[in-house]
């Protein structure tokens, strides 16, 4: 056995005995992990779970050891996907600090900056929000107005952001801000700061799907040490879009996460539409069933080929724009496929006479729509596409 | 389970893309069309290219064969894609030579297959029977008698057909159309007597006949594989086929897709290149989507055959139908795109809509493979 294989045998013995039964069971959103000063569980054995690997350091198995990380080489963390992918095992951490934060910061953070903010963004201690969108910089992000002015030994943020995700739960955020009003992109830099810092304010906006997880953000006079400045002065675009590409991964990877709770689309259809001689029963939505079935396998594939160039260094670039585009229609595509085979089960909004797959299938659906336009619209990846990989004129 | 290629396949793809390019561009094509030429194929380039190897890419050195797997032959057919190359690799080589590989006897695969490897022999396979891909539909009788079989009937669509120096029927020799059992293939004379080839002229301006078979009498040894259970490797090998014609349709695809974009960056109206319109951007870039997603089904499938794996079915029908969408929608916007210049025929970018429409309705299109993927998959 080589050292690859030791790994894998012994990574999926420590899974099996310390992964529990529940945790390999689909999802419900609420039961989602986030962590932070409060964090809540509301299955018991979440806990567990996440304290189990947060002590092998598996929430980030990728990471350096020194700053809190598993220490895994590529291969390595890899397998542990995979086997945790076998075993069905749930995501432990749900966590904008893994997912977005953590890999810019590794590679521009100062070393007091990467020790004070990886090791608890490892252990789930502290939950950050991106603080990006206002509510005149959407698309055209660096048109973002957000001041942080030079106070000698400090910034003063003053300003508004919007639609950020979960910022009344957060307790840090990660900001860009205008340093210089005298030029565009070149005028942004990339704060940190502690959402109770005085002047930091949030209200929840309601969404089309019930819930209310996104903010608008308001800071006033808002004092940031110089310290927490990430990167160089007036130097945040490039990083700003650094972690776009990473938050496109992540948004790109959405209905397909390990342990999500909806059932593939056929089997919903084969419930709701019925299906004798083992076919589902209405040729219209049989065809566009196994469509999007197809187009989700040649989607698979397109990532697992894309990993293999970018480890093999022959990956032509552009594909996160590609795949934060067609996976996040793709979802959309699932969710009004699984509303048509569901019918007037799928239309309810709350209450008994729905069971509780079909409500969540509803406010599901709903949310869905909100992927093609969080973390850069579906046009602006088109845009990014046409620009990039096609280089077309602007 | 590699997606990549690796370096030998690299170098073959890469020759073969100056080959194509140097020796069958697209003007080849259009000069046999328009010389009317009978053949409909360049046959001393085919010799070049079997003294190459390509005729005996999947064949075993013991018939000469340089046996260099799917994922090799998927290149070479990539590329001939591109240039829209008009060869008998599809009839001879993805058809022919498998399935005599597979079913011949020894006899049958001595006389056969090294001359296919030599690019002497020329073989069609004849099966379909109605304008739509159904390979279970076969009616054309044999009739076992004791000097042999009597073929009456008729063949479609036939690749290579009027060319071909030999042509594998298939046929029915029990049971009725539509009934997977008793089907049986036959190893016919391009010259029987009984047999008449009509080339048809199709708008690829490739090569494609309509066979008629009048008491044809075949030996006892003519019969290619078992009586009646003709079945399972014959879809087998059609397999390997929609696989690679996927191949040649993602050449022709990505190439159709280049031209259209060169083009976006030249044609200039309203003072500005029409590639800055976002009408136009953001289609080219919803086929670059489309044209990746080939790519890594292709990849996949090939390699799938290469390993023989079991979902060799499912992803033939996976890739082929992701081919036969991808290719319609960028064929169809590549003449869009080039305006009243697309629909010239002095243009080449029609050339590749009117290949594709072909290579679509080969071996079943994408509504035919959706249905066959839903049913592998149990849907
Ligand atoms: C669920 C959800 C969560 C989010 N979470 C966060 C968060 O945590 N933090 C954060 O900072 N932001 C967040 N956002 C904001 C998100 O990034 C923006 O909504 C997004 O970038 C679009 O900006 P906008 O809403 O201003 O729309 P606009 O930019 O006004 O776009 C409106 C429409 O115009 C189109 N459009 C705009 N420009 C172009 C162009 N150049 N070419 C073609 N079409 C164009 C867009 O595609 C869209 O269809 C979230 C959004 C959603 C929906």
């Amino acid at each position: 056995m080589n050292a690859l294989e030791r790994f894998r045998a012994k990574t999926r013995t420590w899974l099996e005995e310390n992964c529990p039964l529940s945790m390999r069971t689909p999802m419900p959103e609420e039961e989602r992990v986030w962590g932070g000063r409060q964090p809540k569980f509301e299955n018991p054995d979440s806990k567990i779970w996440f304290d189990r690997m947060v002590a092998q350091a598996w929430t980030v198995p990728a990471w350096p050891k020194e700053y809190g990380g598993g220490g895994l080489s590529r291969e390595e963390s890899i397998i542990l996907g995979e086997e945790m992918g076998r075993l069905k095992c749930r995501v432990p951490l749900f966590s904008f600090g893994i997912s977005m934060l953590g890999p810019v910061l590794l590679k521009y953070g100062t070393p007091e900056q990467k020790a004070k903010h990886l090791p608890p963004i490892a252990r789930g201690e502290l939950r950050w929000c991106q603080g990006y969108s206002e509510p005149g910089a959407g698309s055209d992000l660096a048109s973002l107005k957000t001041r942080a002015e030079d106070k000698g030994n400090h910034y003063l943020v003053n300003g508004q952001k919007v639609w950020t995700s979960y910022a009344h739960l957060a307790d840090w955020i990660f900001c860009l801000v205008r340093t210089d009003t005298t030029t565009k992109h070149a005028g942004i830099s990339f704060l940190l700061f502690d959402m109770t810092t005085p002047g930091v304010e949030t209200r929840p906006i309601a969404l089309i799907s019930g819930g209310s997880f996104f903010c608008e953000t308001f800071f006033e006079d808002v004092i940031v040490p110089k310290d927490q400045l990430v990167g160089k002065l007036n130097g945040g675009w490039d990083i700003a879009k650094q972690l776009l590409q990473h938050e496109r991964g992540m948004i790109a990877q959405i209905g397909r996460a390990i342990g999500g709770k909806v059932p593939p689309v056929y089997k919903v259809a084969k419930k709701y539409l019925g299906d004798e001689n083992g076919k589902i029963d209405d040729p219209a939505l049989r065809d566009a069933v196994v469509q999007h079935t197809m187009n989700d396998r040649a989607f698979d594939l397109t990532i697992k080929r894309a990993a293999q160039e970018s480890e093999a260094g022959t990956a032509s670039g552009g594909a996160s724009s590609m795949f934060k585009f067609y996976g996040t229609e793709q979802n959309k595509k699932k969710f009004e496929l699984i509303m048509k085979c569901v019918g007037t089960n799928g239309l309810g909004w709350e209450g008994d006479e729905f069971d509780d797959d079909e409500l969540m299938i509803c406010r599901t659906w709903l949310r869905s729509k909100g992927n093609s336009i969080e973390g850069g619209t579906s046009e602006i990846q088109l845009n990014v596409i046409a620009k990039r990989v096609l280089e077309l004129p602007d | 389970m590699s997606l990549l290629l690796n370096e030998e396949q690299t170098l073959l793809k890469d020759y073969t893309h100056s080959f194509f390019g140097e020796k069958l561009p697209i003007s080849a094509l259009r000069a046999l069309r328009d010389g009317k030429n009978e053949t409909g194929f360049d046959r001393d380039l085919w010799r070049q290219m079997a003294e190459m190897g390509w005729a005996g890419v999947l064949l075993p050195e013991t018939y000469g064969g340089v046996d260099f797997g799917y994922k090799g032959l998927g290149q070479v057919l990539e590329e001939s894609g591109r240039t829209l190359a008009a060869t008998p690799l599809v009839s001879t080589v993805l058809l022919s030579a498998p399935l005599v590989l597979e079913v011949g006897s020894d006899a049958q695969k001595q006389n056969i297959l090294p001359a296919i490897v030599s690019g002497d022999l020329i073989l069609a396979l004849a099966l379909e029977e109605t304008p739509r891909h159904t390979p279970a539909n076969t009616a054309l009788h044999a009739e076992a008698d004791s000097d042999g079989y009597i073929l009456n009937g008729a063949k479609t669509f036939v690749l290579d057909g009027h060319i071909a120096d030999q042509l594998i029927v298939v046929t029915r020799t029990s049971g009725a159309p539509g009934d997977v059992d008793g089907l049986s293939m036959f190893l016919v004379d391009g010259g029987a007597n009984g047999l008449t080839r009509k080339r048809t002229t199709l708008v690829d301006s490739r090569n494609a006949a309509n066979l008629t078979f009048n008491n044809v009498r075949v030996e006892p040894d003519a019969l290619l594989g078992p009586v009646d259970r003709a079945y399972g490797a014959l879809e087998a090998v059609l397999d390997g086929a929609r696989i690679g014609l996927a191949a040649e349709m993602l050449g022709s695809g990505l190439e159709a897709f280049k031209r259209t974009i060169e083009y976006l960056k030249i044609r200039e109206q309203f003072g500005v290149p029409i590639g800055s319109f976002q009408a136009l951007k953001h289609r080219a870039a919803l086929m670059f989507c489309e044209l990746e997603l080939t790519k890594s089904t292709v990849l996949e499938a090939l390699t799938a055959l290469d390993e023989k794996r079991s979902d060799v079915p499912q992803l033939a029908s996976l890739a082929k139908a992701k081919a036969c969408e991808m290719i319609e929608l960028v064929t169809n916007e590549a003449v869009q795109m080039h305006g009243g210049i697309g629909m010239t025929d002095e243009e080449e970018i029609g050339f590749f809509m009117k290949r594709a429409r072909v290579a679509q309705q080969t071996f079943g299109d994408a509504g035919f493979h959706r249905d066959r993927y839903a049913t592998l998959m149990g849907f």
